[in-house]
C-alpha cells in the first residue's frame, strides 16, 4: 500500500543515508516505504504523546531550565525518539536502534501532518510544538553536529573572516547585550540576509549592514528555526490540499480524525466506583469535585430543567464516567426534565433512548467514552443557548471572571486563570481552578480529562468517586458485553453517522489505552 | 509662488491641461514597467483615482502607456494612488476565482507626516508647516535614507514631497518590492524609536548597549538639534515648553535644573547645563542617556508602520496633484536637501500659467533640437511641454533616478537571456 504517491523516488542506501544519517532533520522528504497499519498507528500516537509532553513542559517550566531538560530527556527515552548523537554513535544495548528511532521520527512527523493540517488551530498547535521540539534537539547538539546539520541541509550561512570580525568588533559588541569581545573572538559569525532573521532585525538585536545581519554561532538557532517554521507552514498548506485524496482511504480517515482530537491516555469508560455515587450526592459533588465545564452543565440543567443535545452528551457521558448506572442516569435525567416542559411520556419516547444509547444498550451497543478535554475544546463549539464546551475556551473572559467570582475564587487566582486563558492554555487554566478550589499548591497531575479531574478531586477529599484503577482492555471486561449479543440492528432514527463513529471509536479507543 | 494663487475650484480647468501637456507619462511608465524584466508588471499594477466630488475608484489597471494616458486624460483624477502589482489585472479582479487574486509585490514605502510631531513642535500644528518645522523632515530623510542604504543595502530610494505636510519614500529595489508583510513590518520596527501615544510621557528609552543604528541616527540629530530645537523651537524658553522637557529627566536632575532656570534664561546655556548634569550621572555602571532621549523624542522620524507594512497599501503617486494646496508631488534632490523649500514647489496653477508664457530664446532653441528627434508631429508639443515650466527640474531628477535603476534592469535582462541561452 502506498500512502504518499505524490513523489517518485528511488529507494537506495544513499537515500536512507541522506534521510537518517543525522539524528535531526527538516522533514523535507516524505517517507516512501510501505508500513503496516499498526506501525502507522503506533508511530502517530507516540509522537503525539511526545508533542503533548513538549507542550505541557513548555508551559510549566522555563525552557532552558534543568527540570525541563531532564523531563523531556526522559520522555524521549521512554518513547524511543532520537535526541542526541551518542558519543561514538555506538548501537545501544537494548531497545530499538538509532536507525529505527530516526525512521520513527521521520514517519511519525509526516503522519501527524496529515492529522493536523486541516484547520488553522490545529496547524498552529502542531507547528508550535514541532518548533519547540526542534529547538530543543538542535540546541542539545554538539556545535560540530550543528554545523554538520546546516551543511547537510544546504544552509550555507556564510561565515565571515577573522579580519572582518576584527573590523566590525565594536559594532558587533554594541549590537547585542549577549555579545562580548570574547564572543567575537571565539565564535564564528555568520552573515545572513536580513529577510531570514526578521525577529532579530525587528528588535534590533543584531548588527545589520548592507542588507545582511551578523550573527554569532550561539544565535544561529533562531535563524534555523525561522527557516523550519516557514518550511513547515508551507508544507502543511500543501498537505491540506492533498488531504482529500488521503481521506478517501477508509483505513486512514477515522484514525486521522481521531488523532487530531486524540486523548492519549485513560478513557474513563468504566469505573470501579460504579454504583457508588447516589443521586443525592450529585449536587454537592458538582460544587466540590466537578470541573468547571460540568459544573456549568449541571447548573444549566438544574436551572432550566433541560439541556440540548451537545450538553446531554458531554454531561451524560461524564456521569457515566463517574459511576452512575444506567438506571440512575435515567432517573436523574427524567426527574429533571419532568420539572420542565417535558412530561414523563415524552421523556421516555424522546430522551430515554439516547441515554440508553450512551450506555451501549441500544443500536450497535457501543459503549461511548466520556469526552476528553481535547475533544471538548476542539469539537462542536457551543452556540447560542448551548451549555456545553469548555468554559475556559468558549466563554467570554468577562463572563468567565464573573462566574469564578461567584464561585468564590480569589482575585489573584482569577487573574492567573485569565492569563492562562489568554495564552490559550485552557487545560492548565482548569488545573489552576482545581488547585484554587482545593486550596493546594500543585495539583500533581496533568489535566486531560474531566473525569480525571473528578477522580483526582475525590482522591483528595476521600470521597466515593475516587475509584482505584480504570479497566483497560474493554474486550476483556464482561460488563460491556450485553448478555446476549444481538445481531447488528438497524440504527436508531437519524443516528447513522454516530453509529459509524462509535464503531471506529471503539476500535481505536482500545488501542489508545495505556497498557 | 504664493499658494494664494491656487484655487481648488479651478482644478477642473487645470487638470485637463496638466494631464494633456505636463504629466511626464513616458518617465512614469518607464518607472512602473521596471525595464520589462517581469512580464505584465505594469499591466497588473493597481492604481486608484479620486475624481471630482470625492468619487473614489479602485482596481484601475492599464495595458500600455498609451492606455494610461488616455484614461487619465479622460477621467482627470484629482488624486492618483499607486498600489501593488497583483497576480492578475486589477480591473479584472472580479472575474478571478476568489482567493486567487493576490497582491504580489510593491515598493517598500514610508510616509512621514508632520502632524505626528504635534506634541514636539511649537511653531505649527495639524496641517500647517513652516520653514522652522520643516527641518524635522530634513532630519527624517537623512536618518532613514542612510539606514535604508547602509543598513539594509537598498540602493534606489525615491523621496517625494507629499504636497502638503510630509514626505514619502519609495524603495524601488527588486528585493524591496518582493518583501513580505512580516519583513516590511520588521524593517519599520527596526527604524522606529519613538513609541507611545498621548498617555506616554517618555517616548524614547535607551539602554546599553546602544545599537550602531541608534548611534548613527544620533549623529544626524545632534547636528541639527541646537539650531532647530533649542533656538528655533525654543524648547527651553517658555516655562510651559521647558516643563515638557524637564518631564523627561529624573527627579534630582529636574530639581537642580528648575533652580538653575530661575536665574539662567538663555536656552543654549540651559541645554548645556542639562547635558552636563545628565552626563555626570552617567559615570555609574548603568547607562543613562536622558539627553540623547530628549533629542530623539524631539527630532527622530516618526513613521506610520501601517503604511509600510501592507503589500497592498495604496500611496499617493509621485507627480500627483495635492487638491488642497495645488502642489505637485515632486521628487526631492538629496544632494540639495538642506535647501529644499516646500513653499517653492510648483503648484499646478503655476505650471499651467508657465505653459502659455512666451518662450525665451533658449527654450525655443532647445525645443527645436528635440523636435527633430520626434517621430510623430502631434507628439512634439505634448512630450516636451513640461520643459518650459518649473516642473522641468523635477522631471530631470526623476530621469536620473530611473537611469540609476536602468542599469540594474539591464543586468537582469542579461541574466535572463543567458539562462535561455539567448545570445
Amino acid at each position: 500500500m502506498q500512502f504518499f504517491s505524490r513523489r517518485k523516488k528511488l529507494i537506495g542506501n544513499s537515500q536512507t543515508e541522506q534521510l537518517y544519517g543525522h539524528c535531526l532533520q527538516f522533514y523535507g522528504q516524505p517517507p516512501i516505504e510501505n508500513i503496516s497499519l499498526s506501525e502507522f498507528e503506533t508511530f502517530a500516537v507516540e509522537r503525539l504523546k511526545l508533542l503533548k509532553t513538549v507542550e505541557n513542559l513548555g508551559v510549566s517550566y522555563v525552557r532552558t531550565s534543568e527540570q525541563y531538560t531532564k523531563k523531556l530527556d526522559a520522555e524521549f527515552s521512554n518513547l524511543n525518539f532520537p535526541y542526541k548523537i551518542e558519543a561514538d554513535d555506538r548501537k545501544p544495548q537494548t531497545g530499538p536502534s538509532e536507525f529505527e528511532k530516526r525512521r520513527k521520527d521521520h514517519i511519525s512527523h509526516f503522519i501527524l501532518r496529515l492529522a493536523y493540517c486541516q484547520t488553522e488551530d490545529l496547524r498552529r498547535w502542531f507547528i508550535q510544538q514541532e518548533i519547540d521540539l526542534f529547538r530543543y534537539r538542535f540546541k542539545h547538539l554538539h556545535p560540530k553536529n550543528q554545523s554538520e546539520f546546516l551543511h547537510r541541509n544546504n544552509l550555507h550561512y556564510h561565515t565571515i573572516s577573522v579580519e572582518e570580525k576584527n573590523n566590525l568588533m565594536d559594532k558587533l559588541i554594541n549590537s547585542r547585550f549577549a555579545v562580548s569581545g570574547t564572543t567575537v573572538d571565539y565564535q564564528d559569525f555568520y552573515k545572513v540576509p536580513f529577510q531570514d532573521a526578521l525577529d532579530l532585525v525587528r528588535t534590533r538585536k543584531v548588527y545589520l549592514k548592507g542588507g545582511y545581519v551578523y550573527i554569532p554561532h550561539q544565535d544561529i538557532v533562531t535563524i534555523v528555526l525561522n527557516d523550519f517554521r516557514t518550511r513547515l507552514s508551507k508544507a502543511l498548506a500543501l498537505t491540506a490540499r492533498s488531504l482529500p485524496a488521503v481521506q478517501s482511504d477508509e483505513r486512514l480517515q477515522p484514525l486521522l480524525n481521531h488523532l487530531s482530537h486524540a486523548y492519549v491516555g485513560q478513557d474513563y469508560s468504566i469505573q470501579k466506583s460504579i454504583g457508588k455515587i447516589s443521586l443525592e450526592q450529585i449536587d454537592p459533588l458538582s460544587a466540590k469535585s466537578y470541573p468547571l465545564c460540568m459544573r456549568q452543565l449541571h447548573r444549566g440543567l438544574r436551572d432550566s430543567h433541560h439541556l440540548r443535545h451537545g450538553g446531554r452528551m458531554q454531561y451524560g457521558l461524564f456521569l457515566k464516567g463517574i459511576g452512575l448506572t444506567l438506571d440512575q442516569a435515567l432517573q436523574f435525567w427524567r426527574s429533571e426534565f419532568v420539572k420542565g416542559k417535558v412530561d414523563a411520556d415524552k421523556f421516555d419516547k424522546a430522551y430515554a433512548y439516547s441515554i440508553r444509547h450512551m450506555f451501549g444498550k441500544e443500536g450497535k451497543r457501543t459503549d461511548y467514552t466520556p469526552y476528553s478535554c481535547m475533544k471538548v475544546i476542539l469539537s462542536n463549539p457551543p452556540s447560542q443557548g448551548d451549555q456545553h464546551g469548555c468554559p475556559f475556551r468558549h466563554s467570554d473572559p468577562e463572563l468567565l471572571k464573573q462566574k469564578l467570582q461567584s464561585y468564590k475564587v480569589s482575585p489573584s487566582g482569577i487573574s492567573q486563570i485569565l492569563e492562562l486563558v489568554k495564552g490559550m492554555h485552557y487545560q492548565l487554566a482548569c488545573q489552576k481552578y482545581f488547585e484554587l478550589t482545593h486550596s493546594i499548591e500543585d495539583s500533581g497531575f496533568s489535566l486531560n480529562h474531566p473525569n480525571q479531574y473528578f477522580m483526582e478531586s475525590q482522591k483528595l477529599l476521600g470521597g466515593p468517586g475516587a475509584g482505584v484503577k480504570v479497566e483497560v482492555k474493554r474486550e476483556d471486561n464482561p460488563a460491556t458485553k450485553p448478555p446476549n449479543p444481538s445481531p447488528h440492528q438497524t440504527p436508531g432514527p437519524g443516528n447513522l453517522p454516530q453509529e459509524v463513529e462509535a464503531e471506529i471509536t471503539e476500535d481505536l479507543d482500545s488501542f489508545f489505552q495505556d497498557a | 509662488m504664493p499658494v494664494a494663487d491656487y484655487d481648488q475650484a479651478s482644478l477642473p480647468d487645470l487638470l485637463p491641461l496638466y494631464y494633456r501637456r505636463l504629466f511626464p507619462f513616458s518617465q512614469y511608465y518607464r518607472w512602473l514597467n521596471y525595464g520589462g524584466v517581469t512580464k505584465n508588471y505594469f499591466q497588473n499594477r493597481e492604481f486608484s483615482f479620486t475624481l471630482k466630488d470625492d468619487i473614489y475608484v479602485r482596481y484601475q489597471s492599464f495595458s500600455t502607456q498609451n492606455e494610461l494616458e488616455k484614461e487619465m486624460q479622460k477621467m482627470n483624477p484629482y488624486k492618483i494612488d499607486v498600489g501593488a502589482v497583483y497576480s492578475h489585472r486589477p480591473n479584472q479582479h472580479n472575474t478571478v476565482k476568489s482567493g486567487s487574486f493576490q497582491a504580489l509585490e510593491k515598493e517598500l514605502v514610508f510616509d512621514i507626516d508632520m502632524t505626528d510631531y504635534d506634541d514636539v513642535r511649537s511653531c505649527c500644528s495639524a496641517a500647517d508647516i513652516c520653514p522652522k518645522c520643516w527641518t524635522l523632515m530634513t532630519i527624517a530623510i537623512r536618518i532613514l535614507d542612510r539606514a535604508l542604504r547602509d543598513d539594509f543595502g537598498f540602493r534606489h530610494c525615491l523621496w517625494v514631497y507629499s504636497g502638503r505636510r510630509g514626505v514619502h519614500c519609495w524603495v524601488c529595489d527588486e528585493a524591496a518590492r518582493k518583501l513580505s508583510v512580516a519583513a516590511r513590518s520588521a524593517v519599520s520596527e527596526y527604524l522606529s524609536l519613538v513609541k507611545g501615544g498621548e498617555e506616554t510621557v517618555r517616548k524614547v528609552v535607551l539602554s546599553d548597549p546602544i545599537h550602531p543604528f541608534i548611534n548613527e541616527s544620533l549623529k544626524v540629530v545632534e547636528h541639527y538639534f541646537p539650531q532647530y530645537a533649542v533656538v528655533g523651537q525654543d524648547i527651553l524658553g517658555s516655562k510651559e515648553a521647558a516643563d515638557k522637557v524637564l518631564a523627561l529627566v529624573p527627579e534630582d536632575v529636574r530639581k537642580e535644573l528648575l533652580q538653575y532656570f530661575q536665574t539662567e534664561k538663555n536656552p543654549e546655556k540651559r541645554w548645556g547645563r542639562l547635558k552636563t548634569l545628565v552626563q555626570n550621572k552617567r559615570t555609574t555602571a548603568k547607562g543613562h542617556y536622558f539627553e540623547k532621549e530628549i533629542m530623539l523624542q524631539y527630532c527622530y522620524p516618526r513613521l506610520d508602520v501601517n503604511v509600510s507594512k501592507g503589500v497592498n497599501h495604496l500611496l499617493k503617486s509621485p507627480f500627483s496633484v495635492h487638491p488642497k494646496t495645488g502642489r505637485i508631488s515632486v521628487p526631492i534632490d538629496l544632494r540639495e536637501l538642506d535647501r529644499f523649500d516646500p513653499f517653492d514647489v510648483p503648484t499646478i496653477s503655476l505650471i499651467c500659467e508657465e505653459l502659455d508664457r512666451p518662450k525665451t530664446a533658449e527654450e525655443e532653441e532647445e525645443k527645436e533640437d528635440t523636435d527633430e528627434n520626434e517621430r510623430e508631429a502631434g507628439e512634439r508639443r505634448k512630450r516636451r511641454d513640461y520643459k518650459q515650466t518649473s516642473l522641468a527640474k523635477y522631471v530631470k531628477l526623476f530621469d536620473q533616478f530611473l537611469e540609476g535603476m536602468a542599469r540594474s534592469w539591464k543586468g537582469e535582462h542579461l541574466k535572463k537571456s543567458d539562462l535561455q541561452k539567448d545570445f
